[in-house]
């Protein structure tokens, strides 16, 4: 007990707690506005111009998903990952509270702004340039105070999940500076400074890189410290993580350009983005059966820790995810499955599956030591777990198929060579999966609802045995 | 004592291993499409007509940009036979030399747009945006009839020309001159609609000729 409390005032666990808080919050917002613009492909009328039109909103939900879940939970667990394992405090609490403030009201004015229709208009980095110098700033003072307490560290190695964290600090300082490079008309309205295939090719480059780096390397940081702990054995390969991290630091950032196999983009780079994109299953997976191995010995605990069940299927759909990418990227494939509902599909099953589900493992698991208690209800986390994994597959089912349907419809032809279908009638064709897409979207809200009221009624428990003592 | 160690033992030393690993692959595919010659395919005085959109066109792509529209609608044909059917001539890089940013797009929620420009008429453009289901009953667009509302800011447009002049958008002395009497008066359904008209229709191709080499 003095040893808790001894750690407690030296570890600033204050900042995790806030930022654990604000990602269960943003995630119900993020599922909140991605299922109302699920609807609306749905059901059109729900679109209610200018402001909530889902041209305007989609973005919302994409920059809310990555950056206020995503980034918030990213910076809670590097925050309490880093003094764990150097065993040091924070380098500055000064500069970590600077970032929380400033990391969240970034978000406030990322949701001032898309519905205030201020883009820059390129995928996942449409927020303008005040914003994006903002986003700059703040991002180096996330990134100073984590290498700076590993500077400061009393251990002797590096643990992995630092590994992880640091690549994927540095890799999206390079991104987002480069690809938000724009040059100013308004404080609301730029022009990028690259034009066409230039800007094409950057902007992959971005965009896959926030899913390689942002929404891998980051979440992989989680699961190399969160998996050991909760079964509480060491992880299974200390190699196949060396392995695991250059493989990956030095092949993701290829991948960018199989978004544009057989567009104006030059040949030799949309092959050169597929060929190392099935390279990378070999990283990928060796990563997921590295996480999954740890268990070995211990599968027997996945009967009754729920938090685990979330760990172990997040891994499930990483893995699945970066089989499903590779295929995707082979140009055959790519032909039919581009511009369709299959890449959306594709994006939830590692967003949903993966990134969700290791995020609100790790969320759970950090409830119960940051503030020192038991969970409110675990059989709520068990509800919530089939709950998301039920939304998760509807969700991913109703995009393959609608996927594969619209690149087969668009593609047929009759016998004398003339056009099946007209676009219309694809579109009309998609109805009822997009009504089964937004009730596995609206099954995912449900579970980040009766998420938040159990860390809320967790906390408020909490507290109140603090106070009896 | 392993590379790899030493690495696990130095922040600084493992902070610029990584910084150098991760910048190859972006440098080996991004740097060569600034200065390689076939990057951009060669068009003859014939084909080529391709220009900076006008002062109406521009703040029409503005619309079209703040709207979000390019997140359901493509402009980038691919070179398949069922494009060709449906959309037409598959899309070069030279067409879009002038889009800060690019417009391709990355899903067909709608149709290509990519050569949309005079596929209809201006009023079937308007009425489609204002209520797509009153002429295509299956559409799930939303309706966009508040553009038709809307009055253009003419006191901006200059100095949108100016900032895409910056980074090598070749805007005349005459063209920031008549900028602003050009958008004066004018909606932004007026300006969306120019701006869809001239998509794709830049350069005249010629029947059998490779494009891409």
């Amino acid at each position: 007990m003095v040893a808790k409390e001894l750690e407690s005032q030296t570890y600033n666990l204050e900042i995790v707690k806030w930022f654990a808080v604000c990602a269960v919050i943003y995630l119900v917002v993020g599922a909140l506005v991605g299922d109302f613009i699920a609807w609306q492909l749905a059901f059109p009328s729900l679109n209610f111009d200018p402001h909530l039109s889902f041209g305007r909103l989609r973005p919302l939900h994409t920059n809310d998903v990555i950056f206020a879940f995503g980034g918030c939970t990213l910076m809670a667990t590097a925050f309490y990952i880093v003094q764990r394992t150097c065993e040091v405090p924070l380098w500055s609490n000064k500069l970590a509270w600077f970032t929380f403030w400033g990391w969240n009201a970034i978000i406030v004015s990322a949701v001032v702004s898309f519905p205030m229709g201020w883009t820059q208009g390129k995928e996942y980095a449409e927020l303008e340039w005040p914003i994006d110098i903002a986003i700059a700033v703040v991002w180096l003072s996330y990134m100073g105070n984590f290498i700076m307490t590993i500077a400061n560290r009393r251990t002797s190695h590096i643990y992995v999940a630092n590994w992880f964290f640091l690549g994927m600090m540095i890799m999206i300082t390079y991104l987002h500076v480069v690809n938000s490079l724009a040059v100013p008309v308004t404080m609301t309205k730029s022009y990028s400074i690259f034009s066409g295939v230039q800007d094409a090719m950057i902007q992959w480059w971005w965009g896959h890189n926030a899913v390689g780096f942002f929404l891998t390397a980051g979440f992989l940081g989680i699961m190399y410290y969160f998996i050991p702990k909760q079964v509480n054995l060491p992880i299974f390969s200390y190699r196949l993580s060396v392995l695991h991290f250059w493989a990956l630091m030095f092949g993701y950032v290829w991948l960018g350009a199989h978004h544009l196999q057989y567009t104006a983009l030059p040949d030799w780079a949309g092959s050169l983005g597929a060929a190392v994109s099935i390279a990378m299953i070999i990283p990928s997976w060796g990563g997921a059966i590295n996480g999954l191995m740890t268990l070995s010995g211990a599968w027997n605990k996945l009967r009754d820790d729920y938090v685990l069940r979330f760990m172990v299927v997040s891994l499930a759909f990483y893995a699945m995810s970066t089989f499903e990418g590779p295929v995707m990227s082979v140009k055959t494939v790519n032909a039919l499955s581009h511009y369709t509902d299959w890449t959306i599909g594709h994006v939830h099953s590692g967003a949903l599956g993966w990134v969700a589900m290791v995020s609100i493992g790790a969320i759970y698991h950090l409830l119960t030591r940051l503030w020192n208690t038991k969970i409110h209800s675990e059989s709520l986390v068990n509800t919530h777990f089939w709950i998301h994994t039920i939304g998760t597959v509807f969700y991913v089912c109703a995009m393959w198929v609608s996927g594969i349907m619209q690149g087969l419809m668009w593609r047929a032809t009759d016998d004398y060579g003339n056009l099946t279908y007209t676009f219309a009638e694809s579109v009309a064709a998609m109805h009822p999966y997009y009504v089964l897409r937004s009730v596995g979207g609206l099954l995912v809200l449900a579970g980040a609802l009766i998420m938040l009221y159990n860390v809320v009624m967790t906390i408020r428990g909490a507290g109140r045995s603090a106070a009896r003592a | 004592m392993s590379f790899q160690e030493k690495l696990e033992k130095n922040i600084w030393g493992f902070i610029a291993m990584v910084a150098i690993v991760v910048s190859i692959g972006g440098i080996v595919e991004i740097v060569p499409l600034f200065y390689l010659d076939t990057t951009m395919e060669k068009l003859n005085k014939d084909e080529d007509s391709i220009h900076p959109y006008t002062a109406l066109q521009l703040e029409g792509r503005d619309v079209y940009i703040r709207e979000g529209c390019y997140l359901c609608h493509s402009q980038m044909i691919r070179p398949f036979r069922d494009e060709k059917e449906r959309y037409g001539h598959y899309s070069l890089a030279v067409e879009s030399k002038y889009d800060h940013p690019f417009q391709w797009g990355s899903k067909r929620t709608g149709p290509d747009l990519a050569r949309v420009g005079g596929k209809y008429s201006d009023e079937w453009q308007i009425q489609h945006l204002k209520a797509p289901r009153s002429l295509v009953p299956e559409s799930v667009m939303p309706n966009y009839a508040f553009l038709a509302e809307a009055q253009l800011d003419d006191t901006l447009t200059e100095r949108k020309m100016h900032a895409l002049k910056t980074v090598g958008v070749p805007y005349t002395e005459d063209d920031f001159k008549t900028a602003a009497t050009a958008v004066h008066g004018k909606t932004e359904m007026d300006a969306l609609v120019s701006y869809l008209q001239v998509l794709g229709t830049m350069v005249k191709f010629q029947e059998g000729r490779d494009y891409r080499e």
